[in-house]
């Protein structure tokens, strides 16, 4: 089970928060098909968050085949997101806390290293990976 | 869609001043719908008409399919919460749901002392010793126990500290996620109740400015900046809410949604208390130079 964290100044709107804590939870591997998502009476307890928008949220997943709605039972994880097997996440973003810890020995701040990591995006962009 | 509260051309008038006037608002079932504005604005008037506690001057209403009246079958669907948290002080929790149960065709006691419980609010103190967020949650709980289909609250978490106020929404919401109820509650300030609530009724100097789904209001709002210049040609396409030049910058907050052809424009999205700020300022003036009598408006 996991627990979402809703941040008032962010951009994104509620809802759009759960739908990507569900999903980054699916790639790091904390929730695995078949696990069931919490119910929408226990996001609004936790969170006071507006129960249309937890439903929203759900049936956003179910559109994109990641969840499934029973009724009468909750919500469970169907499939898990196209992309790299869970623990991949994980596994580069260790290599990447290795590299931040040498960048900021190096004497780099956080502001330098986000205009790095922008830059090489910018510099190697996406078909020369794939 | 079943509506729950429909007015249209409602007045009220408290002698020389006129509280509410030409009130048109529509809230679907099963929504939190937020009424905002600034003290005086007439939001207390407008959820005490609701609630059949006060008679429109004129115009008309419709709450839960007929016009609100002193009838016990019709009282039964209501809950409402006063400002003031109205509880007798020397009265325990328990003895608060005894005199419930007495007073209400439905009541729903074990509802009462289970939310209680699991909010660690006491049974057997009176409410006078309590904190004001547990007398807000009892109150809260008490008016959820009629199982009623609306919940009118007024200023309900204005006096909480952010930790009460958060559980006290909590509470309310979960009501609203367990039985469909719908909820209007007022409040001067939007940010506290920004994620819990989504329809909005923006009152100003006793005018309906804005009402509707908040994130189709939102979808319909945007801020464009750009060198200070002539608005005319925006306010052909788009209604302009709030302008605001310096000597070489113009921001408007405008509502429509044709497209701004002119590339001198950037355009953002707005949030909600962006938007509701906006509208308010738009009547500022109006709304403080409003007289109210004592005893209707805070």
């Amino acid at each position: 089970m996991i627990n979402f964290r809703l941040d008032g100044r962010s951009a994104a709107p509620p809802y759009l928060q759960i739908v990507q804590q569900v999903r980054q939870a699916l790639r790091m591997g904390v929730l695995d098909v078949g696990d069931q998502l919490p119910t929408v009476r226990e996001v609004v307890a936790a969170t006071a968050v507006n129960p249309n928008t937890v439903l929203k949220a759900y049936r956003d997943l179910e559109r994109e085949g990641l969840v499934h709605a029973r009724a009468g039972h909750g919500t469970f994880v169907l499939n898990l997101p196209p992309g790299p097997p869970p623990g991949t996440h994980s596994r580069l973003g260790r290599s990447l806390a290795q590299w931040v810890r040498e960048a900021r020995e190096a004497g780099l701040d956080d502001e330098s290293i986000e205009s790095l990591l922008r830059v090489t995006l910018q510099a190697a962009p996406q078909e020369e990976i794939a | 869609m079943t509506t729950v509260i429909q007015t249209r051309g409602l007045v009220k008038q408290f002698r020389r001043v006129t509280a509410l006037s030409d009130c048109d608002v529509t809230v679907p079932e099963g929504r939190i719908c937020a009424l905002i504005g600034p003290n005086g604005a007439g939001k207390t008037t407008l959820l005490r008409l609701l609630s059949g506690l006060a008679r429109p001057t004129a115009g008309q209403m419709s709450v839960l399919g007929g016009a609100p009246r002193q009838d016990p079958a019709w009282l039964a669907e209501i809950g409402f919460l006063a400002q003031e948290i109205p509880l007798y002080r020397r009265f325990t929790a328990d003895e608060h749901i005894s005199i419930g149960a007495h007073l209400n065709r439905r009541w729903d006691a074990a509802l009462v002392r289970d939310r209680l419980k699991s909010l660690n609010i006491p049974l057997d103190r009176a409410a006078g010793s309590l904190s004001g967020g547990q007398r807000a949650q009892l109150a809260l709980t008490l008016t959820l126990a009629k199982k009623p289909r609306l919940v009118l609250l007024d200023e309900p978490v204005a006096a909480l500290d952010p930790l009460a106020r958060r559980h006290f929404l909590a509470t309310m919401a979960d009501a609203v996620a367990e039985s469909g109820l719908t909820v209007v509650l007022s409040s001067h300030l939007v940010a506290d109740m920004e994620r819990v609530v989504d329809y909005l009724i923006l009152l100003s100097a006793s005018h309906v400015q804005l009402s509707g789904d908040i994130d189709a209001l939102l979808a319909e709002h945007r801020v464009l900046v750009g060198p200070r210049k002539d608005t005319a040609a925006i306010a052909r396409t788009h209604t302009i809410v709030q302008a605001v030049h310096t000597a070489r910058q113009t921001t408007l907050l405008v509502r429509g949604t044709a497209p701004v052809i002119d590339p001198a424009w950037e355009g953002s999205d707005v949030g909600l208390e962006e938007m509701v700020l906006a509208y308010m300022g738009q009547d500022a003036a109006p709304a403080i130079s409003r007289l109210t009598p004592v005893g209707e408006e805070q």
